[in-house]
């Protein structure tokens, strides 16, 4: 998802009995669903644990400006360029709602953005790809954001406060991201031509895998799990949140008229469930490690964004002390 | 961030209600901080009206305090109104 791989520095899960009274009554608490508020004692390993998963997920935000900033010049109409940078700047939004929820944790922003441009934090995979195509901006709206809010949803009842809140807040605004994606990618099916309607066709081959791989390793594969559903700060597993983004993404694949890049996709009678081919791991891990096709680029942007702009950093303070001055 | 400090941001959502506490902002002084919350808390109308308050100048209690602070008022049932239980001919009071 948006948050992948994310480390719990635990290596087993331990019983109310073998935890100190402190960390018990914490657990107690998660498991009546009371939420932890800043200020409530949280075991260090939690406390370090949110904040990779909320940095990651902040990062996210903001390194999935970029594929879409790509469009904002090139954008076919006027329309589109607004709801394109409306979008945008909601990306930006959820990324500072999550940022401010991480600081309640005692994190600091600039320590942890420096930890993004030097490689030490992740964000999602799927911002390692390029968007070559118009098509592209109406698949990562659909697929992109699709999958981003079934991830999200569950996290909106996420045991710690702040988190819990911030995306409660993101959730309400990412149901326009996926709805303008797909107009985006209907528009061209129903009124393009033959070439726009090709380019739907490539854009959802090329974006199919990636977005089924937001949801992280299977769950074989997925070490920290145990520990983060315990403390509630991941609701559901990779799969299972695959499989409901799946299920609910076909229907709308086949209204466009499209097709997966997917042979062995098909409909399970008995499970009323979708079944689909093996996922590619490989590629996965290659661009988790930093190996995608953007993500030296990615990162490049990032850091050339905080350092061209630090002259305008230091103006708002310099010009902050002269608003203070001439009203002393 | 370091030299922008960190504001609490609280919003009126509706004339007539109260401002609620919403999230932060990094600010270089208190009216960029009013304009920063704008533009994140507030793209969709979410509110008529908005406080910022330096984060460093806001006092909260202490969890540890619930105790003390909260539940000497758990023994005061008759401090509510259903406390008061008065014959049916009353009716509604």
């Amino acid at each position: 998802m948006y948050a992948q791989l994310v480390e719990t520095g635990t290596s087993k899960l331990r019983t109310l009995d073998e935890m100190s009274p402190e960390e018990r009554q914490f657990q107690e608490r998660i498991n009546d669903e009371i939420k932890i508020e800043p200020k409530n004692w949280m075991p260090d390993a939690y406390r370090k644990t949110l904040i990779r998963q909320i940095s990651q997920h902040a990062h996210s935000e903001i390194v999935g400006m970029l594929p879409e900033g790509n469009w904002l010049t090139r954008a076919p109409t006027l329309k589109r360029k607004l709801q394109l940078m409306a979008k945008i700047q909601d990306e930006a939004g959820h990324g500072l709602y999550l940022y401010s929820a991480m600081e309640t944790l005692g994190a600091d922003r600039d320590e942890e953005i420096d930890k993004l441009h030097d490689g030490r934090a992740k964000y999602s995979s799927i911002f390692n790809y390029p968007t070559l195509n118009w098509a592209d901006m109406g698949t990562i709206g659909w697929l992109v954001d699709g999958a981003a809010i079934v991830n999200q949803v569950p996290l909106q009842r996420t045991s710690y406060g702040p988190y819990a809140r911030a995306m409660i807040r993101v959730c309400k605004e990412e149901s326009f991201h996926q709805r303008q994606g797909y107009q985006i990618l209907l528009t061209m099916m129903q009124e393009g031509t033959d070439d726009q309607k090709a380019m739907v066709q490539d854009s959802i081959n090329r974006f199919w895998w990636p977005a089924l791989m937001m949801f992280g390793p299977s769950d074989e594969n997925s070490p920290n799990s145990a520990q983060s559903m315990a403390w509630k700060i991941k609701r559901h597993s990779n799969d299972e949140l695959r499989q409901r983004f799946l299920d609910q993404t076909v229907p709308q694949l086949e209204l466009l008229g499209c097709t997966a890049p997917d042979q062995d996709l098909k409909y399970n009678q008995e499970t009323g469930h979708y079944e689909f081919g093996a996922i590619d791991w490989q590629e996965f891990f290659d661009v988790v490690k930093g190996n995608g096709p953007c993500n030296r680029e990615r990162v490049e942007a990032r850091r050339n964004a905080i350092d061209n702009g630090a002259w305008v950093r230091e103006a708002a303070v310099a010009h902050a002390a002269k608003r203070q001055r001439r009203a002393a | 961030m370091a030299d922008w400090p960190l504001f609490e941001v609280f919003i009126r959502s509706k004339h007539g209600l109260n401002h609620k506490h919403v999230g932060s902002v990094h600010a270089a002084d208190r009216r960029m901080a009013i304009e920063n919350a704008r533009e994140l808390y507030t793209r969709r109308n979410e509110g008529v009206s908005i406080w910022v308050v330096p984060a460093s100048e806001i006092t909260a209690s202490s969890p540890d305090e619930k105790e003390p602070l909260f539940d000497p008022s758990n023994d005061k049932v008759y401090r509510h109104a259903s406390f008061y239980k008065l014959p049916k001919e009353v009716g509604h009071m």
